[in-house]
């Protein structure tokens, strides 16, 4: 066998200058030979922690080996018995946080971990192309509903059709994927992806309705009466605004709406679709976050001549990912690090002028354990803009809790669900992903629709025999 | 898909569609709206619901031209199908029977209005209604409004039908001569702000309902937010009904013309491909 390379195994990518002006992904994915390539570095760990560090656990070893020995149904079908959407997790897992942050060759001082997600995007796209053999079956073990069709309800769903239920997904929007279709930009996403990995889990016999607000166009009360359980996964999907002055002037949005319009809505390709997004020439991002690098990046590939990020932390702190800060980079995103916005400036007719922000220093730590930031006094400067977006984060959407007022909430309003079991304070209601822990990561609420879905067969099945008896 | 059954002109660039949308008819009150999207290019327009037919399962939907998703959605056929329907969305009137009430609608939003004169007339209300427009074409609804009034006022600005003169007039009449518990005001912003302020002179109580941008209809992006009494709320979940003297109204004014030139570009490019297509 060939020498391990130190490094992973470069994936092509469309140069900065190209892609910060159009909306294609920015990674083009490994050839057969390429994945082999890097497959080959893999040192087959028994016990491999990669496996552990993984929140739905897959098999990682195992399809690595398949791609090794260039068997792609073997390692697409390995793949799938862990999860139900491959093509996203690959892409926007944050890898070097999870399984690749274990990987005991990139323990090794001078080698790199084995690009994990990478491969697991070859396998999941070769599969794409595939066609489609499943045949649509209706589970009879009991009817299941999921509120939201999100990475956490799909994965739900996937899991349930799998163990024999009959489930119907309810989406208030008019198409399916929550944040994988509303949020998550094209260029890191491309959005045929998320239809095509959609599409694999409806040919499975997951049924999905559109345009269906729960609490409003069906209230809890039917699901509850209608189904033998549900799993709410409706995320934390309502923005956050800081609140300070201006925040209500032309030109300052919420990340939220700045993201849906482009993406969900195809903002960028107005007029072809209808929706329009704004022109502008001076961005400013408030935050720090992988929405924030979102926000930006699609401002810059708008048209906008600068484009910086606002962020009251350091580099250090900042929660984005890794290779997302450096694709901003490239793309010529600016940096204001450690600021912090207090006014939003009006031109006297409405519009955003310019954001008036101060300088921070870093205190003792919090309960978080980062740094505090602290205003230093008299610091203030501004910067020009025509254009803000606070990407500060997001809350817990009240429309279905509000009609639901039975189901106990914690204390920072997201549902107070058990996290091992996802039971929540109603007999066969469950919950999981970020309405129950707050604004988190697309793999950690698959991780917690796959325990609702076993948990839920659980209660089904024990419900059915309490009842025989 | 969610078929047209039936589609109808009322007036000059003012058209009213039946939508088959079971779910929502069975659901929705008075004051509470639908977001539609035409085709899948299509963007997502809020509309209120101005009546259902439970049984029927459809929705009634009334709107004026006055973009490219509205002159589009006025092609639309019955028999022919929008892509999506969504609803019912906001929170509904606070229908309850508070003696004498008076409700205000100009143009358009006396279809707005409509199911609310309804709502308060069936709870045992003593309804007085003022309706206003441009002209006697324009002013929709008029017998459906006077079924559910005790009162009906038509007001026209050229004076082609009722009285010559502005909503806010008729209203300082009635509150010269009557008690009134509550009013309602819906129609385009800057009447539903003097509204308020005649309102307010007479020391009533006023809700407005606000249809500011909104784009998901259901509290996750806040492009319809709106200051009322000096805190941010989503029209689309907290609304679309305020207390009028709560209302920013020169912000909710300003931030209605966000898109203006946009709005433009696909309106001119619309009637481009429309007149092309001969």
């Amino acid at each position: 066998m060939a020498k391990r390379s130190y490094t992973k195994t470069p994936m092509r990518e469309q140069s900065p200058e190209i892609r910060n002006q159009n909306f294609d992904e920015v990674a083009l994915g490994y050839s057969l030979e390429e994945g082999q390539l890097e497959a080959s570095r893999c040192l087959q760990c028994k016990n491999a922690p990669c496996i552990t560090n993984c929140p739905v656990m897959i098999d990682i070893p195992g399809f690595i080996k398949a791609i090794e020995e260039g068997d792609m149904p073997l390692a697409y079908e390995i793949l799938s018995r862990y999860t139900n959407l491959p093509a996203i997790c690959g892409r926007v897992c944050p890898q070097e946080k999870q399984c690749e942050m274990v990987c005991r060759l990139g323990r090794s001082k001078k080698f790199e971990p084995v690009a994990i997600g990478k491969l697991e995007r070859l396998v999941a796209d070769w599969a794409l192309e595939q066609p489609i053999d499943y045949k649509e079956v209706t589970g009879d073990k009991g009817r299941v509903a999921v509120i939201g069709s999100g990475p956490s309800g799909l994965t739900a769903a996937g899991d349930l059709v799998k163990l024999g239920y009959d489930v119907t997904v309810y989406e208030a929007l008019h198409a399916p994927g929550g944040v994988l279709t509303y949020g998550i930009p094209e260029f890191r996403l491309p959005k045929r992806i998320v239809k095509k990995e959609i599409d694999r889990i409806v040919a499975q016999g997951v049924k999905i309705e559109t345009n269906v607000v729960v609490g409003k166009t069906i209230t809890m009360d039917e699901i509850i009466t209608d189904f033998d359980a549900c799993y709410l996964s409706v995320g934390a999907g309502a923005p956050r605004f800081q609140g300070i002055k201006g925040t209500s002037l032309n030109g300052v949005y919420s990340s939220s709406e700045y993201l849906t319009r482009v993406n969900l809505m195809h903002g960028y390709q107005f007029p072809e679709y209808d929706t329009p997004v704004q022109k502008s020439k001076n961005v400013v991002v408030i935050g720090g976050g992988n929405v924030a690098m979102d926000a930006a990046r699609s401002a810059k590939r708008l048209g906008a001549d600068k484009v910086s990020i606002v962020y009251r932390r350091s580099l250090e702190e900042l929660p984005a990912r890794e290779e997302e800060y450096h694709h901003s980079v490239e793309e010529g995103i600016e940096y204001h690090w450690l600021s912090n916005p207090i006014e939003y400036i009006d031109d006297g007719e409405g519009r955003l002028k310019a954001v008036k922000c101060v300088q921070m220093e870093l205190g003792e730590p919090d309960e978080s354990g980062r740094r505090r930031p602290i205003v230093i006094p008299g610091s203030e400067f501004i910067i020009e803009a025509d254009t803000a977006i606070e990407a500060i984060g997001q809350g817990a959407n009240k429309v279905l809790l509000d009609t639901f007022p039975e189901l106990a909430l914690n204390k920072w309003g997201y549902i107070d669900a058990d996290e091992e079991t996802s039971a929540t304070s109603i007999p066969g209601v469950f919950a999981g992903g970020d309405i129950v822990t707050g604004a988190a990561t697309v793999i950690l609420a698959m991780g917690a629709g796959k325990i609702a879905a076993n948990e839920i067969d659980q209660y089904i099945q024990k419900t059915r025999q309490e009842q025989l008896v | 898909m969610f078929k047209v059954l039936e589609r109808k002109e009322l007036a000059p660039t003012e058209y009213e569609i039946l939508v088959e949308a079971p779910r929502i008819a069975k659901k929705a009150q008075p004051g509470q709206f639908v977001i539609l999207r035409i085709d899948e290019q299509g963007e997502r327009i809020p509309l209120t619901v101005v009546d259902t037919d439970k049984e029927a399962g459809w929705v009634r939907l009334i709107f004026q031209v006055i973009g490219k998703s509205t002159a589009q959605l006025a092609t639309v056929m019955a028999g022919e199908a929008l892509m999506d329907i969504v609803g019912p969305l906001g929170k509904a009137t606070d229908i309850e029977n508070y003696g004498t009430v008076l409700l205000v609608g100009g143009g358009v939003g006396i279809a707005a209005l409509f199911p609310i004169v309804k709502g308060l007339k069936e709870a045992g209300n003593h309804v007085i209604t003022i309706l206003g427009a441009k002209n006697k074409d324009l002013l929709i609804l008029q017998e459906e409004c006077a079924k559910y009034s005790d009162e009906l006022i038509l007001m026209t600005d050229d004076g082609s039908v009722g009285q010559k003169g502005l909503v806010t007039q008729a209203m300082e009449d009635v509150f010269k001569r009557e008690e009134i518990s509550m009013a309602w005001a819906i129609g385009p912003s800057i009447m539903m702000k003097f509204c308020t302020i005649t309102a307010q002179k007479y020391d009533v109580s006023i809700y407005v309902s606000l249809n500011p941008i909104m784009i998901d209809g259901t509290g996750m992006c806040g492009g319809c937010r709106v200051t009322v009494a000096d805190s941010i709320k989503f029209a689309c979940v907290d609304g679309p009904e305020f207390l009028g003297e709560e209302v920013d109204w020169d912000e909710f004014v300003n931030r209605m013309q966000q898109y203006r030139p946009e709005e433009l570009t696909a309106n001119e490019r619309y009637e481009k491909q429309v007149s092309s297509n001969g």
